[in-house]
């Protein structure tokens, strides 16, 4: 019996594509953000409320995950952006790979932002790194301030939390402080902005978020 | 879920290995799961043993050494386990800790039955 060492990391194939979409992305100066949330979490609308408020010559482009059908990626075209659909067939979460192959013949040049929509599910995304500047939780409202304790990984991982369909606070027993506190105990000091997609309530600190992570990110391209 | 995956790519890596050991058989494969790597074990198994099914590796076995949780404050230096996940440091309360143990998926080794020296092994004429 001969023993091979095998000192590598099982996901190591993801990571090395990964990591070179990260370099990608950094060698143009795109901002790649990653949205994981539950199915039902509010994520393409959130998608369409803030390509909606782009103007027209905005270099976005959008990634979008679901095991079957092009039902986020009609949705998203709606605005005059470039859209991809993944469709995993099966596979309940993005990887680097299906990533790397959606972007195709994009050239990285002609973005300044990427965002990507990952399956819904709050648990398996949170494994795989996608080349992304941040992963986004969204979560909403309706799921209850339990879900950060339930799931911590993706909170963890987060650099944001959007809750979202706020406008069901009238009629959901929803304790926003209790989640806000289970989301600092998993996660302290992660960020929380809370919207509707539907009144508009939050929207303008989101896009102001989004503006202030693009300017980051230029300072951090001009200082390198 | 995605320890099915996560069986996909050990499976590839097995197969990937024991090409540079042409005319052996795979025996065993180390895997190395941490307590909060988010993968749990034994449906990691039965992905794995579904997906040697009906091939080569059938026999293949697979041995998973779990890994405790372990942080370590970067403040005080205290070495703690998460309970629920709550990351702060028991002795002084910060959150400025470090997971140094816990979070592993990664392979440790592949086993293989003896193989035959090569033809051109003249420099280890005794054989192993």
């Amino acid at each position: 019996m001969h023993r091979v060492p095998l000192q590598q990391k099982i996901l190591q194939e993801n990571e090395r594509i990964a990591g070179e979409l990260r370099e990608a992305f950094r060698q143009h100066g795109v901002l790649c953000l990653n949205f994981i949330g539950s199915p039902g979490a509010g994520k393409t609308t959130l998608l369409e409320r803030t390509l909606e408020g782009f103007p027209s010559a905005t270099r976005v482009a959008v990634l979008t995950g679901d095991i079957q059908t092009e039902i986020d990626a009609r949705r998203l075209r709606r605005f005059g952006f470039p859209v991809r659909q993944i469709a995993t067939g099966g596979t309940c979460h993005l990887d680097a790979r299906m990533v790397q192959q959606a972007l195709g013949e994009w050239k990285m040049a002609e973005l300044e932002l990427l965002l990507i929509e990952n399956v819904g599910n709050l648990i398996c995304p949170a494994a795989y790194d996608l080349g992304e500047a941040a992963k986004i939780v969204v979560m909403s409202v309706a799921e209850g301030e339990d879900k950060p304790l339930k799931y911590p990984s993706i909170f963890f991982k987060a650099e944001l939390l959007i809750l979202t369909k706020s406008d069901l606070l009238p009629h959901v027993p929803f304790e926003g402080e209790i989640a806000r506190d289970n989301a600092h105990c998993v996660h302290p000091g992660l960020e929380i902005l809370q919207l509707s997609c539907i009144t508009g309530a939050g929207l303008p600190e989101w896009q102001m978020w989004l503006e202030h992570r693009r300017a980051a990110l230029n300072v951090r391209a001009a200082a390198g | 879920m995605h320890e099915l995956s996560i069986a996909t790519a050990m499976l590839e890596k097995v197969r990937e290995v024991a090409r540079q050991y042409p005319g052996v058989s795979a025996a065993k494969l180390g895997v190395r799961i941490g307590e909060v790597a988010g993968v749990d074990p034994e449906a990691l198994r039965f992905c794995f043993s579904v997906l040697l099914r009906d091939t080569e590796l059938e026999a293949l076995t697979l041995d998973i050494q779990q890994c405790p949780c372990v942080y370590r404050c970067l403040e005080c230096g205290e070495a703690f386990s998460l309970h629920d996940f709550r990351p702060l440091c028991p002795a002084c309360r910060t959150a400025d800790v470090q997971c140094v143990s816990g979070d592993e998926l990664e392979f440790v080794y592949l086993e293989v039955d003896d193989y035959a020296p090569s033809t051109a092994a003249t420099e280890n004429p005794a054989g192993e």
